[in-house]
């Protein structure tokens, strides 16, 4: 592990990480003077046979990874017990292994290691409801052929702030999948991170947001491929309406001058609903070698096609209605990758909800 | 019975250089049980007749009517126009990710019939409409138009025909792009709504292939943005001899 330059100082917004941030709608969970809570505030429902869920103090439980932001340090000076979710080796567990948060309501840490062992497959979903204040770092270690997926919903109620980092290291021949869901909140600003431990690793990033009137949602996704043979897949989709939704997605990949055979393609498409709403898409591909399968991008940024809401029109389908199943259909191709239906629907329901109570132009 | 009336009809269509005219009054009347084909060179406006029927905002009508029973058409959004009674078969059927064949065909059935199909009789409806034009049933769970090859589009454009039963089907140039086959296939399918309904068509096409399959009672010749000429089925005939060459040089 590299140890980067830190400062620990307070971001002033002119630093390249946090230029797009409302900073003022933090709560102060980037402020130094915060008074932030040591607080457990996951609680895992029924555990499958070949999970455990133990609290552990920090220094057993050090990070594994590097980071360079503020929050994220701060998360680990704050937090001296970590949820450490364990997937035994060779396990294969079909139901999920559900994560709630119950949030106090004031600012508080969370730290969370989660390790899937060797060649075991699972499922793990995080699920954040209610008015939490929440600064917190999950880092997932895929030990060889393993194979997670990682889901984080965002169901916030629409007054919460969430800063988080879910950092996944993949090991060899392993695959990680995470699906994260963000309809909920003030402001959140997650950053799901990816970095290999061995060849023949393949990880799939898929995200889906909506912002509606005045809420903020930033996903800052960075792929490190600082091993050989391995795979990325970035597919994050987003719509926003309402007067001052905004949201950033960054999509940093670097492909390091060892990471000879990389397979990557990244990819972020936003819905632009209404007027006044602002979507920031940045995609950015730092290559230190040729020798790699395939390494692209692709961002856009729109508003409805005419031609589909004319075909449907065209049928008898009134306006409105097309215009929701022409989103419903644009977010089918993330929201299935949940695979469990009462998550899929929920998620839908909401996003119906949020349409029918604003006008869509 | 129903009477489709277009009168005099004027279209244009904003370009870079402004507005261009494309249709320079349009004279047609269609009505139940009628087959009029409409044959054009390429850009002599037959789309943009089609589309303007339909609503399709790109075009702006600058002149004339077209009423649907005496119903203004040109007042009616687009959906209107459907519930009213009127089909486009669109050359190019747009894709629509996300949404499946199944589920689009009953939101626009609940829309066109004013309530939800009962699920027992739907099933078996669609199945049946499917099966006669020889099409898979796992077509059904496909995304809307997202794959399909020419034949598989134009086929579920008549699959929609024969579920919202119009009163008036406009088929732009469905025979473009198929090969024999389909076209019998689409064709049939097409004749035999026809004979299970007193359906008025207007058949927009370039060549006279399709009117082999299904025969036209009105011949219309389509040139720089109206009817140049009209008579029977034998106006197709002259026109496969000699083409469009008399008409163009005007």
């Amino acid at each position: 592990m590299s140890t980067l330059t830190t400062n620990y100082l307070t971001p002033t917004g002119r630093e390249e990480a946090w230029r797009f941030t409302p900073l003022k709608r933090l709560k102060g969970l980037h402020e130094t003077q915060t008074d932030i809570a040591d607080r457990i505030s996951l609680t895992a429902g029924a555990l499958p046979h070949g999970v455990t869920v133990t609290h552990v103090a920090t220094g057993e439980q050090s990070p594994i990874s590097a980071t360079d932001d503020v929050v994220v340090q701060r998360v680990r000076a704050i937090a001296h017990v970590v949820t450490l979710v364990t997937i035994a080796a060779d396990s294969v567990i079909d139901a999920p292994i559900t994560l709630m948060r119950t949030p106090s309501g004031s600012p508080e840490a969370s730290r969370t290691v989660i390790r899937a062992g060797n060649h075991s497959k699972a499922t793990v979903v995080v699920e954040n409801v209610g008015s939490g204040t929440l600064a917190e770092e999950i880092e997932i270690i895929l030990e060889p052929g393993a194979q997670l997926k990682f889901i984080t919903l965002q169901e916030w109620a629409n007054d919460a702030v969430h800063l988080g980092k879910h950092h996944a290291i993949i090991g060899r021949d392993a695959s990680f999948t995470s699906v994260v869901i963000t309809v909920g909140g003030s402001l959140v600003r997650l950053l799901p991170t990816v970095e290999y431990s061995g060849p023949g690793a393949s990880a799939e990033l898929f995200g889906l947001y909506f912002a509606g009137s005045g809420q903020y949602l930033e996903h800052r996704i960075h792929v490190d491929h600082n091993v050989g043979q391995s795979k990325s897949r970035v597919n994050y989709k987003g719509a926003l309406s309402g007067d001052g939704a905004h949201t950033v997605w960054i999509g940093d990949v670097f492909i390091r001058a060892a990471a000879e055979g990389t397979d990557t393609y990244e990819l972020n498409r936003n819905l632009l609903l209404s007027d006044g709403a602002r979507a920031d898409s940045v995609p950015n591909l730092e290559i230190e070698t040729g020798e790699i399968v395939g390494a692209g991008h692709a961002s856009t940024t729109g508003r409805f096609d005419d031609e589909q809401l004319f075909y449907l029109e065209s049928r008898g389908i009134p306006a409105t209605e097309a215009k929701r199943l022409v989103i419903r259909g644009f977010f089918l191709e993330i929201l299935s990758k949940i695979g469990i239906e009462a998550i899929e629907e929920r998620i839908m329901n909401r996003i119906d909800g949020e349409l029918a109570s604003v006008v869509i132009a | 019975m129903s009477t489709l009336e277009i009168k005099n009809l004027q279209v244009a269509v904003d370009t870079e250089e402004g507005l261009k005219q494309i249709l320079r009054g349009v004279d047609l009347t269609i009505n139940s049980g009628e087959t009029h084909a409409i044959m054009g060179p390429n850009g002599s406006g037959k789309s943009t007749l089609a589309y303007s029927i339909a609503g399709h905002p790109k075009y702006n009508i600058t002149g004339g009517s077209v009423t649907l029973d005496g119903q203004d058409v040109l007042a009616m959004s687009v959906d209107e126009r459907a519930r009213a009674g009127l089909f486009l078969a669109m050359q190019y059927p747009v894709e629509v990710p996300g949404v499946s064949v199944s589920n689009f065909l009953r939101t626009s059935v609940t829309a066109i019939r004013g309530e939800a199909p009962k699920v027992r009789s739907w099933v078996g409806e669609v199945k049946e409409a499917m099966a006669a034009l020889s099409m898979d049933p796992a077509f059904a769970e496909r995304n809307v138009n997202e794959g399909f090859s020419g034949g598989e589009k134009k086929r579920h454009e008549i699959l929609q025909m024969e579920l919202l039963k119009p009163k008036i089907a406009i088929l732009d140039e469905t025979d473009s792009g198929l090969d024999v086959d389909a076209l019998r296939v689409v064709s049939e399918g097409v004749n035999r709504i026809k004979e299970n309904s007193d359906l008025g068509v207007m058949l927009i096409t370039h060549y006279t292939r399709i009117l082999r399959y299904i025969k036209p009672d009105f011949v219309h010749v389509f040139s720089a943005g109206r009817i140049v000429e009209a008579g029977g089925p034998e106006l197709a005939n002259k026109l496969e001899e000699n083409g469009y060459a008399e008409y163009v040089t005007a």
